[in-house]
């Protein structure tokens, strides 16, 4: 019937700030560790929700000294699904890594485009049937640039 | 009657189970699909007539008493947004069984694993509508979102792992902001179960309260794009295959949009976010279409629309009148059937003209008019020009807003009169260049006959968008008593607990 433990509060404020600081990263790997250590300080932090004591089993102990099991049940819920998606993130990052030889989370197409116009000085107008990006490493879809450049040329 | 309201889940969870077992036949595999999400679609019309007779419908699920168990609740917002969810997903499904038979031998995209990756996520939908306690909701929305994931990186290919790796960090970061929200509201009151929160939370103190509130507002502020959280969608959106996209646009927003009507009256009546919300709804109602102003890529386009457009629901449920949110939960409504008709159009487009790219195609009209009138017809839906279901969903907003009074209300009227009017700009710029100037086209091949399935899905839709029309009247009559119910709040709980809160 004690309140929760100062030692594991802190340790959730631990994990979950350190989860946030590696979710600010560029790498997919270290989003996923983020992941991972915001998952399981926000799963303890559930946990932290009920009322500690003895093993709820009936006949262990009386009820009133029983811990509380139904954060318990949903711990256990949250923490399938964390287990989930960090296997869907970690298989993301590797066809990310196997596709293009890194894991970095770019930035989006349009902002670059816009980034691209700025430099240029020039404002983007809906006809803008070539505007070459062929010599673009940044630029996201191949097919894109590639129709692009057969535009610029004209058919054919 | 209560045996009935599991169904909805139940019946595609099975279907997935079933057509991945079937994965091997692929007639099979949508005839069960089809058959799934039809018999889905007959179950939530049933729910919604017995909801409007007779009010809500509580199942427990294992037979476990409300508290303890988990409860399944059907009122009428949740049995209309089951009927409209159901719709959609089917037309969409058909939609892309046509795209496929087109696509056979073009692409090796997996097909096998679509169909049940597609249920689970209907399934994942209508969880998240009818769950009765806070921690099923969220369950409900890792499920829409572990198929939503699966189907964004569809083919894994490198634009779409690129895209989908972002929108997948943002729903998990969302999530747990969601998870961390749940855990705390049992910390608090002890309970997840909403109808029992209801007269929990209202003993809370007003601090403790407020930053509740705030934080479920964060998570679902960002599954529904919401302004300052709204970056990710447009980026990520285009980049599936244009059924997917349809359905991800049509309904995943809609049910954070849901999910902030839920809280905002059962949980937290008060209003004490309403001015925060009336900010944040205008806001993104103007960068929304100022971001579609900009963009020259028609799926991109309709995404800032749909971001901007979610703005007159927030409008709606930041008024907390009956008045406000009937208009809204109709305009949520209105605008699943017309967004997700938008995208199929546009997909559409890209099998006739090869691309969707403003820059590079054109006459659309003369070449395919039936794409033409489609595409005209929703447009101008969205735009909310009379008498389409649009102008009545903003006039009703609009009507609302006047209501109440003051100066906040007023300025929002006036930022949804904008942003309907560049709406219309958007849409007419559209059609201009798509539709209007000289025929151009991005394929090297003459004429590509447009499947029938797909056409006849859209069509199917068009229809639905205007049949909201016609039957306007009645389905404000449903919004009116739903939102009055939402806010009387105690017809919810005393389904639930029909001897009392525990």
């Amino acid at each position: 019937m004690s309140g929760p433990s100062l030692v594991l509060v802190v340790f959730v404020g631990v994990l979950v700030a350190c989860g946030v600081t590696l979710l600010l990263e560029r790498s997919l790997t270290r989003i996923l560790l983020g992941i991972i250590l915001l998952g399981n300080g926000v799963n303890l932090l559930i946990l932290l929700g009920g009322r500690s004591g003895a093993p709820p089993v009936v006949g262990a102990a009386p009820t009133a000294e029983m811990s509380d099991v139904l954060p318990q049940a949903m711990v256990l819920t949250a923490i399938v699904i964390t287990f989930g998606l960090t296997a869907f993130l970690l298989a993301v990052s590797y066809r990310s890594w196997y596709l293009t030889g890194d894991d970095e989370v770019p930035d989006d197409i349009e902002d670059r485009q816009v980034v691209r116009l700025a430099e240029r000085n020039e404002a983007p107008t809906t006809d803008l049937g070539g505007e070459g990006s062929g010599g673009d490493p940044e630029q996201v879809d191949p097919g894109l640039a590639r129709r692009r450049d057969r535009g610029a040329e004209g058919p054919g | 009657m209560s045996r009935l309201v599991p169904l909805p889940v139940v019946v595609p969870l099975l279907g997935a189970a079933l057509t991945l077992l079937l994965a091997a036949w692929p007639r099979a595999q949508r005839a069960v699909s089809v058959t799934c999400l039809a018999a889905t679609l007959a179950v939530a019309v049933a729910l919604l007539v017995q909801t409007y007779r007779q009010g809500p419908i509580v199942a427990e699920v294992g037979g476990w008493p409300a508290p303890v168990g988990i409860v399944l609740v059907a009122d009428q917002l949740a049995a209309l947004m089951l009927v409209v969810s159901a719709a959609v997903t089917l037309c969409v499904l058909l939609y892309s069984i046509g795209q496929r038979q087109w696509e056979t031998g073009t692409t090796a995209t997996p097909v096998a694993i679509f169909h049940p990756t597609y249920l689970v996520l209907t399934a994942g939908v209508t969880n998240a509508f009818l769950a009765g306690d806070l921690f099923n909701l969220f369950v409900g929305f890792e499920i829409l979102l572990a198929a939503s994931f699966v189907l964004i990186t569809l083919g894994g290919t490198e634009t779409r792992i690129r895209t989908g790796s972002t929108y997948v960090v943002v729903n998990v970061l969302s999530s747990m902001t969601f998870l961390t929200a749940v855990g705390l509201v049992y910390a608090a009151t002890g309970t997840v179960n909403m109808a029992q929160l209801a007269s929990r939370l209202d003993a809370l103190p007003d601090g403790v309260r407020l930053s509740l509130q705030l934080m479920l507002l964060v998570a679902f502020g960002v599954k529904a794009a919401v302004f300052p959280l709204s970056a990710w969608l447009p980026d990520s959106y285009p980049t599936a295959p244009a059924p997917v996209t349809a359905v991800f646009a049509g309904l995943l927003t809609k049910v954070g949009v849901y999910a902030i009507i839920r809280t905002e009256t059962l949980l937290f009546p008060d209003g004490r976010v309403a001015g925060l919300l009336m900010v944040v709804a205008g806001l993104t109602m103007l960068i929304g279409i100022l971001g579609a102003v900009a963009q020259s890529d028609m799926k991109r386009l309709f995404s800032f629309t749909l971001v901007s457009h979610i703005g007159y629901m927030i409008f709606g449920v930041a008024l907390s009148t009956v008045a406000g949110l009937s208009g809204s939960i109709f305009y949520v409504v209105h605008h699943i059937t017309i967004q997700t008709t938008l995208f199929l159009v546009a997909g559409l487009v890209e099998v006739r003209a090869g691309s969707t790219d403003l820059r590079r195609i054109g006459g659309l009209s003369r070449v395919a008019p039936l794409i033409g009138v489609l595409f005209f017809v929703s447009a101008m839906n969205l735009a909310g020009i009379p008498p389409f279901s649009g102008f009545l969903g903003k006039l009703g907003l609009f009507q609302a807003g006047v209501a109440v009074g003051g100066v906040l209300p007023a300025v929002l009227v006036a930022a949804g009169a904008l942003t309907s009017l560049l709406t219309l700009y958007v849409a007419s710029r559209v059609w201009n260049v798509a539709f209007w100037r000289a025929p151009r086209l991005d394929t090297r091949e003459p004429t590509v006959r447009l499947p029938a399935l797909m056409v006849g899905a859209t069509v199917a839709l068009v229809v639905l968008g205007l049949t909201l029309t016609v039957v306007a009247g009645p389905i404000f009559d449903v919004t009116a008593d739903a939102a009055a119910d939402l806010l009387d709040r105690t017809p919810y709980v005393r389904a639930v607990y029909p001897e009392g809160t525990p």
